[in-house]
């Protein structure tokens, strides 16, 4: 179209996020990104510089924006859940199990123990993962190269796992509304007691080339400090709100799929600067593990998925002789299933922090409004306040420390 | 320990809240004029120190109230006390105050809502778009906006889709 023209922003539109000084010209503004290696995606930053050091930091999202939320609107429940991998692409069968959890609620379907068992599993697996990438290259950030490389190989393992169960290394969609898509295979029990057995040393390794390395803790302890009260008002939540003292974490303060019966802690740190969540990131793999071994020593016999016909397909062997399950599998395949007109908002614990989902259905068998609390927006928001005072330089380890992931701010 | 009756109760009889349960979900339908008062009593009187979520649903063609802007605020010293509100907005006068001054994250939330859904939100320090490019045309997430792909024309609805189709200009 030819009447629409491309203005460019002018230094008068954000006028009132950077200080006086930058009018005149005496602090510099720059650029930081999309395309940095250290934004871990597409994350422009603008900053105001005094020298080297961040006067204001304007975060500037979108670049990922792909419309998931409106798309979802035009699917049936079911079609829906594929396109909730591509939001939080490190975290896909937490973003799975958010989701169903919420289409569960709204229409009231239960799922059997096995199959809440294994999502258990599955999804502590996945935090294993995510926060393998975020210790890679949180650590890479801060010129630590050969952290990056363990950390991938361990992740290799867990991907096998992933691919094993669902077909997939990342884009899994294993969960479905009222169970599973199928059972684990054969294999998959020695699998991951494989992992777990190599897995704890390979943790002490990472710290060992960390925890104590001066160089690290120069670059991490007291900077980006938040205070408990702070990160409150800032909606902060996961590991980053954990590492300012609040044991905030939603498998404790609101149980689902049976987290309430495995034992395990919340760590949490005082200090509410990078280091801090740094350490309560590594503690929190070895309670993941601690999790998934008491998942997995009283994973129960029995199906995957809800028996419910209205909600979830019968399987194959009873459609050749049953003609209720063939009525029930063809509406299925073809109508899906229909909601109340009401909506819930259901939450999980993500790698990252709070990942809600608020679902509205309309009496159809489409989602009338899904809407996304990730919980990488909402912490990134805290930026701007993170890194005013710092080094250019901080900026990179306090990224890190939150630990966003792109997909998951602009959906 | 607080119960969620009690905050209930307070905010119905002093804001004309209107309460509905779901699945064991506790929501408050309150107006526009006593958004800033009903988050700031749950803030300071009854211990809700996090907005968790902020969003809004839109029920085009419907007009008065053509949005409902909803909220989830979280107690977590009570031990994870939820609550929501919904705020009816009408659709030829999409403005509501703003929460900034009372959460600060409600900052990016409602940013987001402006450029989604096309919501002013009064006294907002920083109300620009979020997701989408800065010279975009239109609000996406308003159910008046296309998807953008082609609607299948059958003989039952082919005088109605062609109604809503684009027409070049005399």
């Amino acid at each position: 179209m030819s009447d629409v023209t491309l203005s460019a922003v002018s230094l008068e539109e954000i006028k009132h996020l950077v200080s006086d000084r930058a009018l005149t010209g005496e602090t510099m503004l720059l650029n930081m990104g999309p395309q940095h290696p250290s934004t871990h995606g597409v994350l422009r930053l603008l900053l105001e510089l005094d020298g080297e050091t961040i006067v204001n930091c304007i975060p500037d999202i979108g670049f990922l924006h792909t419309g998931v939320e409106k798309n979802m609107e035009a699917k049936r429940y079911e079609q829906a859940e594929v396109m909730t991998d591509r939001l939080d692409y490190l975290n896909t069968m937490g973003n799975n199990l958010a989701y169903c959890l919420a289409v569960e609620k709204l229409v009231d379907l239960d799922v059997p123990p096995r199959a809440q068992a294994i999502r258990v599993i599955m999804t502590e697996l996945q935090r294993l993962a995510s926060h393998l990438v975020w210790l890679g290259t949180h650590a890479l950030d801060l010129a630590a190269m050969s952290v990056f490389l363990y950390c991938f190989r361990e992740r290799e393992i867990i991907l096998d796992i992933m691919e094993m169960v669902s077909g997939q290394r990342m884009m899994t969609t294993y969960f479905r509304p009222g169970g599973l898509w199928r059972d684990v295979p054969v294999g998959f029990e020695e699998a991951v007691r494989q992992f777990l057995r190599i897995f704890p040393k390979r943790v002490d390794e990472y710290e060992a080339l960390l925890t104590k390395n001066p160089i690290f803790i120069d670059r991490t302890r007291g900077i980006g400090v938040v205070s408990k009260e702070e990160a409150l008002a800032l909606g902060l939540t996961g590991p980053t709100l954990r590492g300012s003292g609040v044991p905030y974490d939603i498998r404790k303060v609101y149980p689902y799929s049976g987290y309430e019966q495995y034992d395990f802690e919340v760590p949490t740190r005082e200090e509410g600067d990078v280091y801090a969540r740094y350490l309560v990131r590594i503690e929190e793999m070895r309670q993941s593990m601690r999790i998934i071994r008491q998942a997995l020593d009283a994973l129960p016999y029995g199906p995957v998925r809800s028996n419910n016909r209205k909600f979830v397909p019968p399987p194959r062997s009873e459609i050749g002789h049953s003609m209720e399950a063939l009525i029930h599998h063809f509406k299925l395949w073809t109508e899906g299933f229909n909601a109340p007109a009401d909506s819930v908002f259901v939450s999980v614990e993500s790698p990252r922090g709070e990942l809600g989902v608020f679902l509205e259905g309309d009496g159809g068998n489409r989602p009338y409004r899904v809407h996304f609390r990730t919980p990488s927006f909402v912490n990134l928001q805290a930026l701007p306040k993170l890194a005013k005072g710092h080094l250019v330089a901080d900026l990179v380890a306090i990224i890190g420390s939150i630990d966003i992931v792109l997909g998951d701010v602009d959906r | 320990m607080m119960e969620l009756k009690t905050v209930v109760d307070a905010l119905v009889t002093r804001f004309d809240a209107q309460p509905s349960e779901f699945r064991g979900q506790t929501r408050l339908l309150v107006s526009r004029e006593h958004l800033v008062e009903a988050a700031t009593a749950l803030r300071d009187e009854f211990g809700f120190e996090m907005l968790t979520e902020q969003t809004a649903v839109d029920y085009w063609p419907q007009e008065s109230p053509r949005f409902h802007v909803v909220y989830w605020f979280t107690s977590w010293q009570h031990g994870g006390l939820r609550l929501s509100l919904r705020v009816p907005v009408p659709g030829d006068d999409p403005t509501l105050p703003t929460l900034e001054g009372v959460y600060p994250n409600a900052n990016w939330h409602e940013r987001e809502l402006w450029d989604m859904f096309g919501l002013r939100f009064e006294g907002h320090s920083d109300l620009r778009r979020i997701l989408m490019p800065y010279d975009w045309v239109g609000h996406p997430l308003r159910k008046d906006y296309p998807l953008g792909y082609e609607e299948v024309q059958f003989s039952f609805n082919h005088e109605e889709i062609q109604a809503r189709k684009p027409q070049p200009k005399d």
